[in-house]
């Protein structure tokens, strides 16, 4: 990490970029000609009503879809040139995802979970590293079934961050959390941002986050309506919401 | 173990009913597969190192008398190996504590050495010593059903002189590996014909062959063609009585062996076919549900970067894992089930030697089978799994599209309560897992069928043959030809009630090219001691001329009522006459060419003759009969109906049963696995639903019977079908045993169609019983918490 503060490197590059989904006979324009540039360890909060484009955007910025129109720059890699192999090494080697429903695997435990994600990365943590980083370490070998909502979604941030990802992408985290859980949660991944300088993107729709972010892209249908810098980063235990 | 390894134990270990129970149907397939084969191999094997090591010949002929000289000539015959001549004569035998007499094949050994061809193995005693012409070796089975032992003496009529014969050993020949008489007798009857062996000087002088032979035995040498053989022996025999030669293939014994062995190569395809196309049904229709249940997880470990490949191989490992538990145990069943058949049938066939392998070939196939149904049953759904988009398998699963269904479209929704509205809908709308359900427990129901089609169609054809066909209780065959008044003498023994007579002559029967080697039977044109019946058991009338042949002899020679047969005798004068096929008959063994009795006489140009007769006995007089019988030195052999139906119950009876048993648990293992798996499926998709509706106050009772009625309803189209399928199946087989030495009938009794409901019916209500079980636990509030 040389001298992010100074002279930050762009991370991710959008230009012009569109998503049309074809629904039997309708067409729906989830993203409409998108221009967007991300730096390196931003953290990043995306706000809009449902229905926005939020995922979708993520999607794409994680390799997990691929836009109509437009092209997708990741550290000077065409991600719209990409093959679906190429997609998959990237999501594999720089990206880390949170989902709403933390998606653990049911049958395994949360050590098992994160190695999971661990033994197919090229310079992981230890899987018991990850879940300390998420205050976890008590809770190794519990199964999903065993913990609470809160509690999974630390073990999902930690199956994200343990191999180190270049950038972290959150579909609303605390979506299916209370106040209080939603709190500790977003603690993890500002945590992680400032540790390892990690990119992070956080998709919400709810507007007292945005408190925390570097910068706040503001989306309504499908379209980037605002840009805006935080001079004042507000830690995520004092959010109000 | 890697976490995604773990991820697929525990996946299995959570749905180990129904994988057990798949991997049972894999292991029934893999059992008769490895079973079946093995034992084919070991007894193809046993058989040819048998035949080898005891130098089994390869082409037989009986002749009427030719000088030793001949023997030369023989040899000479381009492509002859080796060559033996014999002596070889039907004799009555009179076996102490028997009262019926029994037929002996006496054949000629040389004293000083074992014999060139047809070498025969001693199972006790020794051979026989030169100059002693009373002493005999006696064939096992012979000695067996008689319990005669060494030392034994047995009474013989030889030549017209009373002789007693000692046992000084006994033996087994690849040539008699099934004593069998031949002519009307095509199966074993141990007790009343067995095979003597005994010194050729003895013999000869006995029945005045002295320096010539009556039988000859050969070998071909490598590269040999067999029909120039045979038709340069024939030609040389032809002046000495020759009765046409044959090759080793029409050889009765081993023509039996060869069918029974040829039934277990059946057996390798179909059953393990059947039961692995169920297996590969059962295995997608799990694995589809489980990536449905699994789509998040999936999109997941592609969004965390695991390639396609790694996702494919996972679930593949799946399904492998299933089948090769499957395929382990089926082995290791049917090594060992394989093992204890061979030696069954090594011991029935009485091998002296008995080789079981099963070669890599045998486990290897087991296990290239299993792999290959794994891949056909899981493929669709795991090219499902790894082309799902991970964005796209992020998002909820769009819920079931519901349209109005045939029921609603024909306004017949009134008639139908909710709960059996839910079921109909359901099934209409995957009615290609429906009809997939359908399929596998209509094969299950067809497998029953078959096995049972087996038991059925030989009792018929034992009614047919001992009841309908042959209604004589006795028949007696004379050593040769006899004047017609002999009938009288026949009328006049003891306790016979009714006598008709009968002419039979060897023959070829030739229709353009084909050509089969056979005999003529003449019978008396109102016969009612032998019937002549057509496929409704009607009696076929025999024309004063022409003849009247078996279907299946028709078939061989392809021919139709109104041909012109050529004929071709192989006694006396061996005239060539011209005969018109006159009718056919449905006569279900055998095949045999009928003539009136004097038309017969006629085509041979001799005087009223007659060859044997059918006797009814009163059964109070049967013994005097016996007793009478072992001394008229011109009769050569006896057999009765009783005799005949027994051994050939004992024989086939037991196989059958056998057979029904392992079917019934074959089906049993389908059926219920089948259903099982698909309402335990149906559980798990619906589990919400039917929570759902027991939170709005339906009883257990009532969605058990959403569930299972769904099933019930499955079952009950699928039997018909499968009653189908079965018919299918037994016509078929009934097509493949259309044999020379019987043929099955295409019949189904309704006893067969009852047996197979209740089976399935039976296995059913278990499985049904075990998922009413899980849906009383069904956990209302941990299932309505699970989103989908
Ligand atoms: N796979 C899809 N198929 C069809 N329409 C889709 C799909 N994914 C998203 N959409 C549509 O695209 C629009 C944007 O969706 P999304 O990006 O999920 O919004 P957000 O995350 O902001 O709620 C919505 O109208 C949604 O219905
Ligand atoms: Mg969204």
């Amino acid at each position: 990490m040389k001298g992010i503060e100074t002279q930050q490197q762009t991370v991710f590059r959008m230009e012009e970029v569109s998503k049309t989904y074809q629904m039997g006979e309708v067409k729906v324009r989830a993203l409409k000609s998108i221009n967007l540039e991300l730096e390196e360890g931003e953290l990043i909060v995306l706000l809009g009503p449902s229905g926005s484009g939020k995922s979708t955007l993520l999607n794409i910025l994680g390799g997990l879809d691929v836009p109509t129109e437009g092209r997708v720059w990741f550290k000077g890699r065409n991600l719209t040139k990409a093959s679906d192999a190429d997609l998959t090494r990237f999501r594999r080697e720089c990206v880390g995802f949170v989902f709403q429903f933390y998606n653990l695997i049911p049958s395994l435990t949360a050590r098992e979970n994160v190695a999971l994600v661990t033994e197919i990365a090229v310079h992981p943590m230890r899987p018991r590293e990850a879940l300390g980083l998420v205050g976890l370490d008590e809770r190794l070998d519990h199964f999903p079934a065993q913990l609470s909502g809160g509690e999974q979604q630390r073990v999902a941030i930690a199956r994200a961050i343990a191999k180190r990802p270049q950038v972290l992408l959150c579909d609303e985290p605390t979506g299916a959390l209370d106040f209080q859980t939603g709190k500790r949660v977003l603690e993890a991944i500002e945590l992680v941002n400032k540790e390892l300088g990690t990119t992070t993107a956080i998709i919400t729709h709810n507007a007292g986050i945005a408190a925390m972010a570097d910068k706040v892209i503001t989306m309504r249908s499908g379209e980037i309506t605002d840009i805006q810098r935080n001079l004042v980063k507000v830690k995520p235990s004092q959010l109000e919401w | 173990m890697n976490s995604l390894d773990r991820k697929l134990f525990r996946d299995l270990l959570r749905q180990w009913g129904q994988l057990i129970a798949i991997a049972l149907v894999v292991s029934c397939g893999i059992a008769s597969f490895v079973m079946s084969l093995s034992a084919y191999d070991s007894l193809k094997f046993t058989k040819t190192t048998y035949y080898n090591q005891y130098r089994f010949a390869e082409v037989f002929a009986s002749l009427k008398r030719a000088p030793e000289t001949l023997s030369d000539r023989i040899t000479e015959i381009p492509g002859v190996g080796q060559v033996q001549t014999r002596i070889v004569v039907d004799v009555i035998l009179d076996v102490p504590e028997k009262e019926q007499p029994a037929t002996g094949r006496m054949i000629s050994l040389p004293s000083q050495q074992h014999p060139m061809l047809n070498d025969i193995y001693i199972r006790r005693g020794r051979y026989i010593e030169a100059g002693r012409g009373d002493e005999v070796l006696v064939s096992e089975s012979f000695a067996k059903a008689n319990n005669l032992k060494l030392e034994d003496t047995l009474g013989a009529v030889i030549n017209g002189r009373w002789q007693k014969l000692r046992i000084v050993g006994i033996a087994i020949s690849p040539e008699y590996i099934y004593e069998v008489r031949g002519g009307a007798s095509l199966f074993p009857d141990n007790e009343r014909f067995g095979i003597l062996w005994m010194e050729r000087e003895a013999l000869a002088t006995a029945f005045d062959m002295d320096g010539a032979f009556n039988n000859v035995t050969l070998t071909l040498s490598r590269g040999a063609s067999e029909q120039n053989v045979i038709d340069r022996l024939d030609r040389i025999l032809e002046r000495y009585g020759g009765l046409g030669a044959y090759p080793r293939e029409d050889q009765l014994s081993n023509h039996i062996v060869d069918g029974e062995i040829k039934e277990l190569e059946g057996m390798t395809t179909v059953i393990p076919t059947l039961f692995l196309a169920i297996a590969a049904f059962l295995l997608h229709v799990v694995l589809s549900r489980l990536i449905a249940t699994q789509r998040e997880q999936i999109a997941i470990l592609k969004a965390f970067g695991y390639t396609k490949a790694a996702i494919g191989f996972h679930y593949l490992k799946f399904v492998m894992a299933i089948v090769l538990f499957g395929a382990t145990l089926g082995t290791i069943l049917g090594l060992w089930m394989g093992k204890g058949l061979t030696e069954l049938y090594a011991e029935f066939l009485r091998f002296p030697i008995f080789r079981y392998n099963a070669d890599w070939r045998v486990v290897f196939g087991a296990i290239a089978i299993s792999i290959f149904g794994a891949i056909v049953g899981g493929l669709g759904s795991v090219y499902k799994a790894v082309s799902l988009p991970p964005a796209v398998a992020m998002r909820p699963e769009p819920p079931p599209e519901f349209k109005p269904t045939l029921i609603e479209r024909w306004g017949l929704q009134n008639l139908f309560s909710p709960a059996g509205r839910i079921i109909l809908r359901n099934l209409e709308r995957k009615p290609l897992q429906a009809s997939l359900s359908i399929l596998g427990i209509a094969l299950a129901v067809a497998i029953l069928i078959t096995g049972r089609y087996f038991e059925d169609a030989v009792t018929y054809l034992v009614d047919v043959q001992f009841r309908h066909v042959q209604r004589e209780d006795v028949t007696i065959v004379f050593n040769e030809p006899r004047p017609a008044r002999t009938r009288y003498e026949v009328a006049k023994l003891p306790g016979v009630v009714q006598s008709e007579v009968f002419r039979s002559v060897p023959a070829k029967l030739r229709f353009q090219h084909y050509q089969h080697r056979s005999g003529l039977t003449g019978i008396q044109a109102n016969a009612e001691l032998l019937r002549l019946v057509d496929r409704s058991l009607n009696t076929v009338n025999l024309p004063a001329d022409g003849v009247v042949l078996t279907k299946k002899l028709a078939e061989i020679l392809h021919v139709q009522p109104g041909d012109v047969l050529t004929v071709e005798v192989l006694e006396a004068d061996r005239p060539v006459r011209s005969i018109p096929v006159v009718g056919l008959v449905d006569e279900l063994m055998g095949l045999s060419a009928y003539m009136e009795i004097n038309a017969l006489n006629k085509l041979m140009r001799e005087g009223q003759t007659i060859s044997g007769a059918y006797l009814r006995v009163d059964a109070n007089l049967a013994n005097k009969l016996y007793t009478r019988l072992k001394e008229i030195p011109a009769v050569a052999a006896f057999t009765t109906r009783q005799a005949a139906l027994d051994s050939f119950n004992e024989i086939s009876g037991k196989n059958m049963r056998v057979m029904t048993f392992i079917l019934v648990i074959f089906a049993s293992i389908i059926t219920f696995s089948v259903v099982y798996n698909s309402a335990r499926i149906a559980l798990s998709e619906r589990s919400r639903e039917l929570a759902s509706l027991r939170i709005l106050g339906f009883t257990r009772a009532e969605i058990a019977f959403i569930l299972l009625g769904e099933q019930a309803i499955l079952i009950l189209l699928a039997i018909p079908i499968g009653f189908l399928l079965g018919y299918g199946f037994a016509a078929y087989m009934s097509w493949t045993y259309n044999q020379e030495l019987f043929r099955l009938p295409l019949i189904i009794t309704r006893s067969a169609y009852a047996f197979t409901f209740l089976v399935v019916s039976i296995a059913s209500v278990i499985s049904g019983f075990i998922i009413r079980r899980q849906l009383n636990n069904l956990d209302l509030i941990a299932v309505l918490k699970t989103r989908e």
